[in-house]
């Protein structure tokens, strides 16, 4: 049986790659699949516990995760298309509108 | 002076003396110009009776040591201090709520006819209301407090009538004179109320209700009490136009005659006495007020007598004559002699009343025309005018059995005979008592008698006032002589003027030296000064002659100027007061205001600017170096409580 240290260091990694493609990509479309990286570490991590400590708790939550993922994902790629045929483009770093 | 105690009753009817003028007005004021002239008019008139009914009713009730009181609400209550909006009717407000109320109606009534032509009657009516409702409360209240809301109250009714043409700017210009000086004294008088109260509340008494204070008086000491009774004079000084605070009162002249007669001659302007005579416990208690008081007051009146001299408009001799017989009252006071001091306040409101309104008909009959210089002769074409005319100026010369005849010859008498009173306080009231027989006479010739000087156009319309405007006049002419009546010396038959007051002021005639053929032979001498005045205006000013002209030359010109310029008073005020002050309020609105007031909040503005310049950069408006700080500041939180386990 694999040690629960490994799924959480995998996890971990995983989380911060999903992090740095957040801040860094200069893809929408890429930050939002990040976004779900970022969301599926965490799943990872609430499976590996639900085993760790055979309790169903943990995956509940992942199925409310993965519903909430997909809603994000749907609301995400709709924004990215109407953001895309407003301005053309999809690098953040052209978006600089949020400030005074 | 210890006034012995009263018994105290509830009477519920009080309230609604000041109570209807003021909705009277209130209805004029929101559904005037809907009523019409005539109803609006008749409305105010009819308030006023009403007041002057209750009041008359209350005097008939009112037994000789009692007190009526009513309660209405608690206004103000902090801990053990309380303020009631309370009334109260003893009988020194007794005589000042039948004065106002019932000159007042006197008048209401003579304003109908003198303002029919004005197209402001209605706004008139509803000022002239307004101001009866706050004269009541000031002479009913029955605390210091209930006295100021009124006091300020008439104030600004004063105001509002002198400038009541406000067309005109001078008249705008009067009426903010007026204000700002009578401020001045309020200045002084909130000074004084506040003093005392702190005063008061230090030794554990917190009250400014009258009797309350009338009771805890002497826990003050004697230095604390002259303090706040010379504050409160100059409050007194400002409201009755005594040195150095009366130049106002010629200026509100500009407002319509009747308010002069009203306001600034009957009622308004005796309110610093209303209010000394009320606190009386008080200024007995502070000798050296006293006799300052009496020093200014014989001061005023000789000196406004000596302006009214060479005065050439008809309504400035009287406003002088006003300031001039205020002195007297004031000298009265200062003397301790208030009974003396409210009964010429009393018999002044006739005559001065008789007066202004017989000048406002010689005004309204020359259409407007105020230089006596272009009047004359106008004996045969107003009648009833010229003969009330006649018994108010006796009254207020001093002429036997009139009204000013008693009043005057008592407080000469006091001034003389009282333990407070000196031989020059009375030498200064006898002199003046010699001037105003000279200036009120002059006026009558020059008004009445002679050739009429009017032009053409002028003289074609001259008429009698109608019955409206005639029928006060008599009646106030009546109260010129029999007010007087009731206080006769003792040498007549007594007064029950002082029988009357004693219970509030105690026995007036305490410890006078001096015997009754004493008073005689000062009254005596007082006619024979009167009658000299007379006899040198008849000289001077009653057959055409050249005599005038002559003694304004005297000595060069330069006394008959001094005069004529009112010493040069408002001048001198002018350059010493007035402008610096603007000065000042120039500087400070030019170079201070723009400069240090502004340019402190502007250079915290730009510094505010300043700082934010650097600090937004911040701001890229990158989302993603948003979420680079949302990081780092959770990872900063995280390891700071893994830190703390």
């Amino acid at each position: 049986m694999v040690p629960l240290d490994y799924y959480l260091i995998l996890s971990a990694v995983i989380f911060a790659i999903g992090v740095i493609g957040v801040l860094v990509r200069r893809n929408l479309i890429v930050v939002l699949m990040s976004i779900e990286l970022m969301l599926n570490a965490v799943n990872l991590t609430f499976i590996a516990f639900s085993r760790y400590l055979a309790s169903m708790q943990g995956q509940v939550v992942v199925v409310f995760v993965m519903a909430v993922a997909a809603a994000e994902a749907v609301i995400g790629l709709a924004i990215v298309i109407s953001v895309f045929r407003h301005r053309r483009t999809l690098d953040p770093q052209e978006m600089q509108l949020l400030k005074w | 002076m210890v006034a012995t105690t009263q018994a105290v009753a509830t009477v519920d009817l009080l309230r609604w003396m000041p109570l209807i003028p003021l909705l009277a007005s209130l209805i004029n004021m929101f559904f005037g110009a809907r009523l019409g002239r005539k109803t609006a008019g008749g409305l105010a008139c009819v308030a006023v009776l009403a007041s002057f009914a209750i009041a008359l009713y209350i005097f008939w009730l009112l037994p000789a040591t009692g007190m009526f009181r009513d309660t209405v609400y608690t206004w103000i209550e902090s801990g053990s201090f309380q303020v009631k909006l309370s009334f109260q009717v003893d009988a020194l407000t007794a005589v000042m709520l039948l004065v106002v109320t019932g000159i007042g109606f006197l008048i209401h009534i003579y304003s109908l006819g003198y303002m029919d032509h004005d197209e402001g009657i209605v706004r008139f009516f509803v000022y002239l209301n307004l101001f009866i409702f706050f004269m009541l409360l000031l002479v009913m209240g029955d605390n210091l407090l209930v006295l100021f809301i009124g006091w300020e109250g008439v104030g600004l009714c004063s105001y509002l009538l002198i400038g009541f043409w406000y067309h005109d700017h001078a008249n705008t210009i009067a009426g903010n004179k007026a204000f700002i000086v009578n401020r001045i004294g309020d200045f002084g008088f909130v000074l004084g109320l506040l003093l005392l109260v702190t005063e008061l509340g230090r030794q554990g008494i917190w009250t400014l209700d009258f009797m309350e204070l009338q009771q805890h008086v002497n826990l003050l000491s004697p230095e604390r009490i002259t303090l706040i009774t010379l504050l409160l004079f100059v409050g007194a000084a400002g409201k009755s136009a005594q040195i150095p605070l009366f130049v106002w009162l010629p200026d509100a002249m500009a407002g319509p005659t009747p308010v002069s007669a009203l306001i600034h001659a009957a009622t308004m302007v005796t309110a610093g006495a209303y209010m000394t005579a009320r606190l009386h416990f008080l200024f007995v208690l502070a000798p050296e007020t006293l006799s300052l008081i009496a020093t200014i007051g014989a001061a005023t009146a000789f000196f406004a007598a000596t302006v009214a001299l060479t005065q050439t408009d008809i309504k400035r001799v009287l406003a002088y004559s006003t300031v001039s017989q205020l002195g007297y009252m004031f000298v009265a006071i200062g003397i301790g002699a208030f009974s003396a001091a409210i009964f010429h306040l009393f018999t002044h409101a006739f005559f001065k009343a008789c007066l202004f309104l017989g000048s406002g008909s010689v005004i309204h009959a020359l259409d407007g025309e105020q230089d006596m210089r272009k009047m004359g002769g106008l004996k045969a074409y107003l009648p009833t005018t010229y003969w009330t005319y006649v018994i108010a100026t006796l009254a207020i010369a001093g002429a036997p059995f009139t009204a000013g005849f008693f009043s005057k010859d008592f407080i000469l008498w006091q001034a003389y005979s009282s333990p407070r009173g000196s031989t020059e306080l009375w030498f200064v009231g006898w002199l003046t008592a010699g001037l105003t027989a000279f200036y009120m006479f002059r006026q009558l010739f020059l008004v009445f008698h002679g050739e009429c000087r009017a032009d053409e156009h002028v003289k074609a319309h001259i008429h009698e006032s109608p019955v409206v405007m005639t029928v006060p006049l008599v009646v106030l002419a009546a109260g010129s002589i029999f007010a007087g009546w009731l206080g006769a010396p003792e040498y007549l038959w007594g007064s029950l003027w002082d029988h009357w007051l004693q219970p509030i002021f105690g026995g007036a005639h305490e410890a006078a030296h001096g015997s009754p053929t004493d008073e005689i032979n000062l009254t005596l001498l007082t006619l024979a000064i009167g009658g000299l005045g007379f006899l040198l205006a008849y000289f001077v000013y009653g057959r055409a002659s050249k005599l005038p002209d002559r003694l304004a030359s005297l000595a060069g010109g330069a006394p008959y100027r001094l005069l004529l310029h009112k010493y040069y008073i408002d001048e001198i005020y002018d350059v010493l007061i007035v402008r610096p002050f603007t000065y000042c309020s120039r500087w400070l609105a030019q170079v201070f205001d723009p400069g240090v007031i502004d340019g402190l909040v502007n250079a915290v503005a730009r510094g505010a600017r300043g700082f934010s310049l650097i600090w937004r950069e911040v701001q890229t408006g990158n989302v993603q170096h948003y979420l680079a700080g949302f990081l780092a500041a959770t990872l900063a939180l995280l390891a700071y409580f893994l830190k703390q386990q």
